[in-house]
């Protein structure tokens, strides 16, 4: 039972081992069992590993290096229910990927299955460490298995610029959080995090200490994909094996929020709390503006997948927000809504992977009309943008619901109406998208020549190589997802058991004492149902959305005034898009200017 | 503290970058970004550097001899380990990349698509 965080990470890792060194003997088949297996047990131990954490912290000391006299040398492995619950949804999810691959075409046994499992390693080791270094470490290795799974399709140019502007972009972001940790010990002298949180508590509050947050915090809004470093997100992800993107855009944007959370609470709170407010004004403005430039993103884009990756940056957005309130209440309905929202992320990417194997095309443009016979997969679709407008009582509502209650707790009234202007704009793009496929509405689109699409329909998805039945594995994984969604919002214990969850993810001492001393108790308070204004909302923004998507369908053919606001929005919009130039160097560019603001604001503001 | 092996790591730093944002071509464009990460080496290293003290090995020196930090090495070990993964990474996909394009300019490649 002790040794049960190691094994989260090292079960996946050393499958991983051996299904690289069984490359000639191991068929597809076999490859996906194993895969699929491998995730469940990840799966498993993360449950048993939340059930024994219950009201505590269970820390692991690799090789039994243990504190003496609260002096850490070792590296610890700190579990909290937060992390481990994370740390359980990835596996969760990485199960239904690796089903729903199993029937993808243009994957290789068992190359692939070693990406996944050591993507999904990375992942949960970042969860669970409670080491600055260590987090680094698997920080990186998620990000190696990423690289090389959004370029997996290496036929294909665009999947290989994804990938190349994905890793120089992220590794330019893997220095600055290098600089940070090695800044942050040049002051503290420990990597630990709760050995830093204890000696940031005396005296840390230091220039140093603040220009390594920043360093820190930017190397992991870059990976959460925060304006103004979210341009690599969209070419990224629009390249990627449909089942890669249910991990990408599900769980690896938001583990650099998670991460962020969990350094400032656990290592940097102790030492920078007196400017917890202005740090909670800057992150809840950045988050807002993320969460509303995606979702402009999203409607102006005809490309499904790169569509679903602009919703993704907009609902980071929405979880930064939350986050940036700083308090248990934001973190819980960040908590609830990352796992709704993923759920239906990944739900909708399914339903794009199997538009693919269907049809071999992911344009609105090519597929317009072209999916009246995939009822299964557009009612599953329509469901999905509905989840992403917060539609009552299901999981994403009750997420927005959480932290429209701790905004307002916390005195910020203009966020939920943001924020719900924000996913009934995300909603309205997908429910366009999805009424021009599946329904055929609205008039057809130009094709244009340059489309990602024109040079998949000419290259290795010949139309020969297209299902003529939808294999029921895919469906069986997308079903799977939507039911996530719709228990977590049924699930009436969830909010209360999240905002516990959360009282003891912020509760710093605790923390710290538990992992150099002995265990301690926790402060941690109940969670709230939603209120009446909170169904309001959720409804108001599913009217929005549905208001939204006709006006986008239908305005062209009526003229008149909505036709001038459709057309007065997309020229006010087109400056935005036009920042997105599929250029490194622009890209790198736009980093350095991110950096030096947010740097120079937060240095201003901090001093 | 001597300031001169900081003021080396931010040099490093800022050459690197700016290469990454000018380049134009992926090698050149990689090898900034090895640049840039020379310069997170020099930092952890000169971080635990100590003037006049030994190499952090305890055999055949006294244990209360003056050593510099072994754990920022252990660091730098560890990530120059790490960031030549992603480089030899990078550099198959450029590989790819001209097999497909038959160039390596990120600008003409960008000029191609369109």
């Amino acid at each position: 039972m002790s040794a049960l965080p190691a094994l989260a990470v090292a079960v996946p890792l050393l499958l991983a081992a051996v299904l690289a060194g069984a490359q000639a003997v191991c068929g597809r088949r076999v490859a996906d069992l194993l895969a699929i297996a491998g995730a469940l047990t990840g799966l498993a131990i993360c449950v048993l590993l939340t059930i024994h954490t219950g009201h505590g912290l269970t820390v692991y000391w690799f090789g039994g290096w243990r504190p003496r006299h609260g002096l850490a040398l070792g590296i610890a492995f700190a579990v909290d229910p937060i992390g481990s619950g994370l740390a359980a949804f990835i596996c969760g999810l990485t199960t239904l990927a690796l089903l729903f691959s199993c029937r993808t075409t243009g994957v290789k046994a068992p190359h692939y299955h070693v990406l996944m499992l050591t993507f999904m390693a990375g992942m949960v080791g970042f969860c669970l460490s409670g080491d600055l270094f260590n987090m680094f470490v698997f920080f990186e290795l998620m990000s190696v298995s990423a690289i090389a799974l959004i370029g997996y399709k290496i036929s294909e140019q665009a999947a290989l610029e994804g990938a190349l502007n994905f890793a120089v972009i992220n590794m330019i972001g893997s220095f600055l959080f290098l600089t940070g940790i090695a800044l942050i010990y040049a002051h503290t002298g420990a990597l630990n995090l709760a050995q830093i949180g204890a000696a940031l508590a005396h005296g840390g509050d230091h220039r140093v200490v603040v220009a390594a947050f920043v360093l820190i915090a930017c190397a992991l809004l870059i990976k959460a994909g925060m304006v103004p470093f979210h341009f690599w997100l969209a070419d990224a992800y629009s390249v990627a094996l449909a089942p890669v993107c249910i991990l990408l855009a599900g769980a690896m944007s938001e583990l650099g929020l998670y991460g962020l959370a969990r350094i400032w609470f656990s290592a940097l709170a102790p030492g920078l709390h007196r400017h917890t407010a202005v740090l909670s004004a800057i992150l809840v403005a950045l988050g807002l503006l993320t969460a509303l430039w995606g979702a402009v993103m999203a409607l102006r884009e005809l490309d499904i997948k790169r569509l679903l990756a602009f919703v993704t940056i907009s609902f980071v957005g929405t979880f930064l927000a939350g986050f940036g309130l700083l308090s248990p209440e934001g973190i819980a309905g960040v908590a609830v809504y990352v796992v709704a929202d993923g759920s239906a992320k990944g739900l909708l990417f399914g339903c794009v992977g199997i538009l693919q194997a269907r049809r071999g095309v992911v344009g609105q443009a090519r597929l317009h009309g072209r999916g009246r016979d995939l009822v299964g997969t557009g009612v599953l679709f329509a469901l999905g943008g509905l989840f992403m407008g917060s539609l009552p009582p299901f999981g994403t509502f009750l997420g927005k619901a959480m932290i429209d209650d701790a905004a307002l707790r916390a005195g910020d009234g203009f966020l939920p109406p943001v924020v719900a202007l924000a996913s009934a704009l995300t909603s309205a793009a997908i429910l366009v998208a999805g009424a021009r496929v599946f329904l055929g509405w609205g008039p057809p689109l130009p094709c244009r020549p340059g489309d990602a699409d024109a040079e998949a329909v000419s290259g290795d998805d010949a139309e020969a190589d297209l299902a003529v039945r939808t294999p029921r594995v895919m469906t069986a994984a997308v079903i799977g997802l939507a039911v996530v969604v719709v228990a977590a919002g049924v699930y009436s214990p969830l909010d209360d058991l999240a905002t516990r969850a959360a009282g003891r993810f912020v509760d710093v001492g605790a923390y710290d004492r538990s992992v150099l001393h002995h265990a301690v108790a926790f402060r941690s308070s109940a969670g709230q149902p939603p209120h009446w204004f909170d169904y309001l909302y959720g409804a108001g923004s599913v009217l929005l959305a549905l208001a939204v998507a006709a006006v986008i369908l239908w305005a062209p053919q009526r003229g008149g005034l909505l036709r001038a606001l459709k057309t007065a929005a997309l020229a006010v919009t087109a400056p935005l898009a036009d920042l997105h130039t599929g250029r490194i160097g622009d890209y790198a560019a736009a980093l350095v200017l991110g950096v030096g603001a947010i740097g120079a604001l937060m240095i201003a503001v901090m001093r | 503290m001597n300031v001169f092996p900081y003021l080396v790591a931010v040099w490093l730093l800022g050459v690197g970058l700016y290469g990454v944002i000018t380049s134009h071509n992926y090698i050149h464009l990689i090898l900034c970004l090895t640049v840039m990460q020379a310069g997170t080496y020099v930092l952890l290293l000169s971080i635990g550097y100590v003037h006049g003290a030994r190499a952090p090995i305890f055999s055949g020196i006294p244990a209360s001899a003056r050593v510099v930090d072994p754990v920022v090495q252990a660091l730098t070990l560890t990530d120059v380990v790490v960031e030549a993964t992603v480089v030899a990474l990078l550099l198959a996909l450029v590989i790819q990349v001209d097999k497909r394009y038959g160039s390596i300019d990120p600008d003409e490649i960008s000029r191609m698509r369109r």
